[in-house]
């Protein structure tokens, strides 16, 4: 009983005394993860239907997922589309969040709110809207579309990444840069960016998660030979229940499990 | 602490006792005079510079001393390029560069924070402004060799900037400030970060340093006595005016108003009257004659703790000596000096300062005794009552 009875913080509270947390608190994380890893032994039943426990085992959902073509392509609109909206939102985001810390300027704030209200407004308002926008600009169903919204839903984070890291940062370090020769671009890309890469290459992996995670948006307006893994996901869930699906789900997991777990490990190399 | 924060003779690579040279003639061939006239910068509806004119002079280091909100560091800004002046001009000899940019006005800087680059080692940062101005890496390597020979940290080049110590970090700020031979050197509360022991040594490594590289220097600071201690002129500034500019003795024992005699050193005023003859006199006994070619306004009188001394008993003035008589409040013993708290009316209370000696204790003013405080003739300071800012 000595661990039950230890202190738990520099505190006299006791682990036995927070034990009802400790309850409380894997319960929750249970809950939260559970519906998740759920599709993992789905996708590797036997079986035409989604079922579980799965009676037999087998790997046979995998081998349609990489054997379809219309799952290939769809994946590869996916991966193509999450890219060009790393390589557009990263830069642009990391720009706007500088511009607006070192800006002494009143409508900063102001400014920074706008500019993540993709955030906070609901996606599907966004969706509506992007739809019909994109219907008198010509842009449904097209890869430069599904950048631009997703873009637009990426910036905010990358926004908000870079803010904080720059926030630890000591932009007097900018100034004696330019005193000792260094334009402001360069003082920049000499001695700012170098210290903040970790956080921009955590945005840069949030933005390309954003993009490949997003389904609403997709459903709106990518289609066609364009559509996304999600959005041809989301239709064969509407049309026939399929453990390719849950094949397909295990791989996203795991994807977007990597990539977060990247993030982490370089958030952790910068403090 | 490596790196020798402790060597008595020799610093900064000059021997003190011993160095021809440089010693009391500073070389100001590579210097440049500073000429700021009418510069104003305004923050809203606050003047952060109010009109300021100043030369400063071609090798010369000259301290900005003032309160925090005094303007002082607005004015090194400006003469960084980091703040547009809303008018008036700067000139570097005989250049405009009131529109120049900072990275164009080959000023060097040192900031209170050090902001050196974490990313790049010791060498890598005094290296910095020589890459940028692309000279070759061989006369890199050489002349950072020599700027941290110069610094004292011979050898740290390949040390990273987290690995060394408060007092080294300022040095490698400063070598990078002055390794590819500006003709200005600005700093801004270099010193501020150090404990007390070591920020009075580097005041003095900072003066020999100032007078080998006899490169004009602008000093910012809120701390008269590291104004005092390091300047050629100390620039007193006050709400984004210049109160006085002068030596630090004439700062210190000619104020020229109120708000230096009070900023610098500790002093009481005592305002003064003046009599029919046009004495000007501190409770019917005379203090002196109305400075000329001031009639106007009232006068008050600066005593100073240090020029006060102390007797007791009752004694009256003599022709060398003003006399306040007063009742002892408090003596406090500070080590190498003591001081006591004198009421000399219900109003007005005088600090005397002394010299501890070996004196015992008992022999200190003891609350509650009747003194008499005497003011030298020679010391005496007056500053007109209207302060003219």
């Amino acid at each position: 009983m000595s661990w039950w009875s230890s202190p738990a913080s520099d505190t006299q509270v006791t682990h036995g005394d927070r034990f009802w947390l400790y309850v409380v608190a894997s319960v929750i994380m249970l809950l939260l993860v559970l519906p998740t890893f759920i599709v993992i032994p789905m996708s590797f039943s036997d079986s035409q239907y989604l079922e579980f426990p799965p009676e037999n085992w087998s790997s046979r959902w995998y081998e349609v997922y990489f054997g379809s073509t219309k799952w290939m392509r769809a994946t590869a609109t996916s991966v193509q589309v999450g890219i060009i909206t790393m390589l557009v939102a990263t830069p642009l985001g990391t720009m706007a969040a500088y511009a607006l810390f070192v800006s002494g300027h009143r409508a900063t704030r102001a400014l920074f709110l706008f500019l993540i209200t993709p955030m906070i407004v609901p996606v599907i308002l966004i969706a509506i809207g992007v739809f019909y926008a994109y219907g008198r600009a010509g842009l449904n169903n097209t890869i430069t579309g599904l950048v631009l919204a997703h873009t637009a839903m990426a910036i905010p984070l990358v926004m908000i990444v870079i803010t904080a890291s720059l926030r630890s940062y000591d932009l007097n370090q900018e100034r004696v840069a330019r005193s000792l020769g260094a334009t402001r671009v360069k003082a920049f890309f000499l001695i700012t960016l170098p210290q903040i890469r970790f956080s921009v290459i955590t945005a840069a992996l949030l933005s390309f998660l954003t993009s490949f995670d997003e389904v609403i948006i997709a459903i709106f307006v990518s289609g066609g030979v364009n559509a996304t893994l999600t959005k041809h996901m989301f239709s064969a869930l509407r049309d026939f229940i399929d453990p390719t699906i849950a094949a397909i789900s295990t791989i996203m997991v795991l994807v977007s499990t990597v990539l977060l777990l990247m993030t982490q490990f370089i958030g952790a190399r910068e403090k | 602490m490596p790196g020798g924060e402790c060597r008595p003779a020799v610093i900064f690579g000059v021997s003190v006792l011993a160095d021809n040279n440089n010693n009391g003639s500073p070389d100001t061939s590579t210097a440049l005079p500073i000429h700021i006239s009418s510069l104003t910068k305004k923050y809203g509806d606050l003047y952060a510079l109010d009109s300021v004119d100043l030369e400063i002079r071609s090798g010369e280091f000259l301290t900005l001393l003032g309160p925090s909100g005094s303007g002082k560091t607005t004015l090194l800004m400006a003469i960084a390029g980091f703040n547009r002046p809303d008018s008036g001009s700067i000139r570097f000899g005989d250049q405009e560069v009131i529109l120049t940019p900072p990275h164009k006005r080959n000023v060097g800087m040192v900031f209170q924070s050090y902001a050196l680059f974490p990313h790049m080692s010791v060498a890598g940062n005094i290296g910095f402004p020589l890459k940028l101005r692309g000279v070759n890496a061989a006369e890199i390597e050489e002349r950072v060799t020599e700027a941290l020979e110069t610094v004292q940290l011979a050898g740290l080049g390949e040390r990273g900037i987290d690995q060394l110590s408060g007092g080294q970090r300022q040095r490698v700020a400063l070598a990078r400030a002055f390794v590819f031979g500006p003709r200005i050197l600005l700093m801004d509360e270099p010193l501020s970060a150090l404990d007390k022991k070591l920020r009075e040594r580097m005041q003095i490594e900072l003066k020999i340093l100032h007078r080998k590289l006899g490169v004009t220097t602008v000093y910012v600071t809120h701390d008269q006595r590291e104004a005092l201690t390091m300047s050629d002129r100390i620039a007193v500034i006050n709400h984004g005016r210049l109160a006085q500019v002068d030596t630090p003795e004439v700062i210190y024992n000619h104020p020229a108003n109120a708000f230096v005699a009070d900023f610098i050193g500790e002093s009481t005023m005592l305002p003064l009257d003046l009599d029919a003859a046009g004495n000007l006199t501190y409770k019917g006994s005379k203090v002196g004659k109305t400075p000329s070619g001031d009639g106007a306004g009232g006068w008050s009188l600066v005593v100073r703790p240090e020029h006060l001394s102390i007797m007791a008993g009752k004694k009256p003035g003599t022709d060398q000596t003003i006399a306040f008589e007063g009742t002892v409040i408090e003596t406090v013993f500070q080590g190498e000096t003591a001081f006591s708290i004198i009421a000399i009316d219900d109003e007005t209370e005088l600090q005397v300062r002394f010299a501890t000696g070996s004196k015992a204790k008992s022999s200190y003013p003891q609350s509650g005794e009747q003194v008499t405080l005497g003011l030298a003739r020679d010391d005496v300071i007056l500053i007109p009552e209207e302060d003219p800012q």
